[in-house]
């Protein structure tokens, strides 16, 4: 079923008469940048998932709060759907914007307001890129410890929205475990304060509930984060395994070892091979795995957890360990990690990413079926994996030119987060449903668990005027989806096994 | 396990709620009852949760156990122990605590300011719900972003939205070495000094402050514990030191004046209030003994950032600091969407919740 807004599924959404709204905006904001020609709307089309593009009503780019409320209470007057956008990174088109729909860019607030070094914590505004606030924390030896990948570039509006993680996870948690507080505009321009200054704050803690909720519940004004000390050190580990399995193994022995690793990474013989092409990180390209670990902390304790770490890889049959000699080496052996996507991105003219968890103890199973859906769909997948935590990220390699292959890569895709939530694991780990798993929500929730999706989804914005179409799919859609697979008599590819 | 540990009742649970939804009874959801301190009196029928119980499933590599609610906390800690693992924030038991309460209450103990609160450790719940249905949110999975934050949002919400029937929580390995401390400190330096020592990397996993002394806790693995100790110097402290401060079982805690909870930013000052102070999670949680009024600590508190509960059962209308009005409207309609006839442990938390 197609991607983008349908509304005959998704719901129907107000007709805006275009004209009023810019006049009402122009009107009551004057000071506010309304981008609304079709070249000017052009750049906002799409989000990180290029894939999918809508040409959104109009682009709105305030500077002020008081702007944003003065927006978000025209669109409810004038009931305009309203969807934010931070830096536009996302990977699910959760910020893919609408035609009947204005599109919030929070980019502009990029200021951060306050570090305060004996509290630990940061307060910034929400176009702030992630790693801007560690780099304006670094004087004081502190750090806010989420790093997704595209850090660099990412917001931290977004990644609020999106609970973003990145590769230490494992150990440091995701954004929701590192928010003190948000600031927050409702639906109709209310602004309300969400966690505290403190560690808890009383009533239901609607800081978990806004946190990943992809702007369907209001707006987010401003975020307060805790900061960590740097640790003192950092050791990374490159170990080679002529098996997935036995990488897989030696992930959970070195957890059953007592070690909690700051990061703890698998990539696949593909993405070895590409990666390093690309990057010449020093790789086994002969290796069927290699499992990254990087042990951080102490000086004595991180060298400790060395040793106690290569003597169980070795135990679990690595064909080799190395252990990088300096920063430079290690900083190498990341490198390659960290460039995994763009290196694979190289052997296709286009690829696809994906972000299901599993359970660790399924990954051999899952891979093997990963491997089998490849072969059925004459698709190469690349395998890169958060194995601490049990997050998948398989890149499927296409090219759009060749008609049919995009879809084949979405069905693929879509199999394979089919698999993740058969073995007990999300469609999900930390890039967001969006608009682009809206269709596997269906999967993973029953229409009971939908409705009370909808329900909280109601007690903050009951005229759906937030991000319409994102996060939770209609139980219409679903059943239109379900009729889909009845219709077909059976579910697609029985010859594939299924566990 | 024995069998008699491991019994699924929630067709029962089940069948209780749909009666009380067909006849708007309130439900007051109870475990052991050992919170019964925390919160408003709550009308209604008791529904009891402690027969529904024992380990779903458990497995220490992947850092995750499932409990029903009425697990007792006891026995979830008593097999985590086995396999050298823990929940890490050190949920309090007050006794015979269950699982269902202990993330119904949402609290922490200790370790709470570094580790993450217990609603940090949850993964996954099964909830009955005001709809009369069963449901699964979150799982077991250490990253899982599909649709909202449900189970996350159970933790602390004192039984208010729905039963919470089983649970799936992240544990950790227990750490390698650990050594408590004490040391002569006043009150003033002591915050100081654990302001500084905060932006360091030091292994430390527990403060507290009685007023003379600052009880500290370091774990990590032999080297930085050591190192740690050695930098320190102090005292050594009977480890136990931390289970009485959790469970209230210090002579501070000794019936007398009011009790009050102050949650404050860690950095906050000494505070001025009339009565006993004791401070626990490096700053960030107070103690409070005192005859003041609430509206006055509360004030006291509010100016720095933080807000009051009080511990000491039917003293105050509201135990848990009133929200703002526009706040409380948004919870209000959180609960009438999620609880329609207001069936759920009603007045617990707030009256109009």
């Amino acid at each position: 079923m197609n991607i983008l807004y349908d509304e005959r599924v998704d719901g129907v959404l107000p007709d805006v008469d275009k004209a009023v709204l810019l006049r009402t905006l122009r009107t009551r904001l004057p000071n506010l940048e309304v981008l609304h020609q079709r070249e000017e709307l052009k750049p906002y089309e799409c989000d990180g998932l290029s894939a999918y593009r809508t040409t959104p009503l109009l682009v709105v780019l305030p500077r002020q709060l008081d702007e944003v409320q003065g927006v978000l209470r025209i669109c409810h007057e004038l009931r305009v759907p309203v969807v934010a956008r931070g830096a536009g990174t996302g990977l699910s088109a959760g910020a893919l914007p609408l035609e009947k729909g204005v599109l919030l860019v929070m980019a502009r607030f990029n200021s951060i307001l306050h570090i305060d070094p004996d509290a630990r914590t940061a307060r910034v505004q929400p176009g702030v890129r992630n790693l801007a606030i560690s780099q304006a924390a670094a004087p004081y030896d502190l750090y806010y410890a989420p790093d997704p990948s595209s850090q660099i570039a990412c917001s931290i509006g977004g990644n609020v929205a999106e609970n973003a993680g990145g590769v230490h996870c494992l150990k440091y948690g995701l954004t929701v475990h590192n928010l003190l507080k948000i600031e927050i505009l409702t639906v109709d321009g209310e602004h309300l304060t969400l966690g505290a200054d403190a560690l808890d704050s009383p009533g239901f803690d609607l800081l978990a509930l806004f946190t990943g909720s992809e702007g369907m519940l209001g707006v987010i004004t401003e975020v307060t984060v805790k900061l960590l000390p740097k640790p003192q050190t950092a050791k990374v580990l490159l170990a080679a395994f002529d098996s997935v399995e036995k990488a897989g193994r030696a992930v959970a022995d070195i957890i059953a070892a007592g070690i909690i690793p700051a990061g703890l990474e698998m990539m696949d013989n593909l993405a070895i091979r590409a990666a390093e092409d690309f990057i010449h990180a020093g790789y086994p390209v002969e290796a069927h795995a290699i499992l990254l670990c990087e042990l951080d902390g102490v000086e004595a304790d991180v060298h400790d957890d060395c040793a106690r770490v290569r003597q169980v890889l070795e135990r679990a049959g690595a064909s080799s360990v190395r252990q990088a000699r300096d920063e430079a080496e290690r900083v190498r052996f990341w490198a390659g990690r960290k460039n995994a996507f763009p290196a694979v991105g190289r052997l296709a003219p286009d690829y696809y990413c994906m972000d299901g968890t599993i359970p660790r103890r399924e990954l051999p199973g899952v891979l093997q079926a990963i491997a089998g859906l490849s072969t059925h769909y004459n698709l190469r997948v690349a395998n890169v994996f958060h194995a601490g935590d049990g997050n998948m990220h398989p890149l499927i390699l296409f090219d759009a030119n060749q008609p049919g292959e995009l879809e084949r890569a979405e069905a693929l895709g879509g199999q394979i987060l089919e698999l993740c939530v058969k073995v007990g694991g999300s469609i999900t780990g930390e890039h967001g449903v969006g608009r682009e798993k809206i269709n596997q929500m269906c999967a993973q929730f029953n229409s009971d668990e939908l409705t009370l999706f909808h329900a909280v989804k109601a007690a903050f914005d009951p005229g759906g005027l937030l991000n319409p179409g994102k996060n939770i799919p209609t139980l219409h859609r679903c059943a239109e989806l379900g009729a889909m697979h009845v219709h077909m008599g059976q579910l697609p590819f029985p010859e594939l096994e299924r566990f | 396990m024995r069998s008699a540990d491991n019994v699924d009742t929630s067709a029962l649970l089940l069948e209780q709620v749909n009666q009380a939804l067909q006849y708007a009874t309130p439900l007051r959801i109870q475990g052991a009852n050992s919170k019964a301190f925390l919160g408003r009196s709550v009308p209604g029928e008791v529904l009891d949760t402690r027969g529904h119980r024992g380990i779903v499933s458990y497995d220490p590599t992947e850092l995750v156990i499932t409990a029903r609610c009425g697990t007792p906390l006891m026995e979830l800690a008593q097999v985590l122990d086995k396999a050298g693992q823990m929940l890490a924030c050190e949920p309090p038991s007050f006794g015979a605590a269950t699982v269902g309460g202990m993330v119904a209450s949402g609290l922490s103990g200790p370790r709470r300011p570094w580790s993450g609160s217990l609603r940090d450790f949850v993964l996954g719940t099964r909830v009955i719900t005001g709809h009369g249905k069963h449901l699964r949110f979150g799982g077991e999975v250490m990253k899982n972003v599909a649709g909202y934050d449900l189970s996350r949002l159970m933790a602390g919400s004192y039984g208010a939205l729905g039963v919470i029937t089983e649970v799936s929580l992240k544990v950790l390995p227990k750490p390698r070495q650990s050594l408590s401390i004490s040391l002569e400190l006043d009150t003033a330096r002591a915050l100081l000094r654990l302001a500084e020592w905060g932006r360091q990397p030091l292994p430390i996993s527990a403060a507290c402050h009685d007023g003379q002394r600052l009880h500290l806790r370091l774990e990590g693995g032999e080297g930085s514990v050591m190192a740690a100790h050695e930098r320190l110097g102090g005292e050594r402290l009977d480890a136990s030191f931390w289970t009485r401060l959790n469970e209230h079982q210090l002579s501070f805690f000794d019936e007398g004046q009011p009790l009050w909870r102050l949650s404050l930013p860690n950095n906050t000052p000494e505070l001025e209030l009339p009565g006993e102070q004791l401070i626990d999670w490096g700053g960030a949680q107070r103690w409070l003994k005192s005859d003041a009024e609430a509206s006055f600590i509360r004030t006291v508190v509010t100016e720095v950032g933080g807000h009051a509960t009080c511990y000491s059962h039917g003293l105050v209308n509201s135990p848990f600091q009133p929200l703002p009005d526009a706040l409380m409207r948004y919870q209000r309609s959180l609960k009438q969407q999620l609880d329609p006839q207001g069936i759920f442990n009603p007045g617990r938390l707030y009256a109009e919740l």
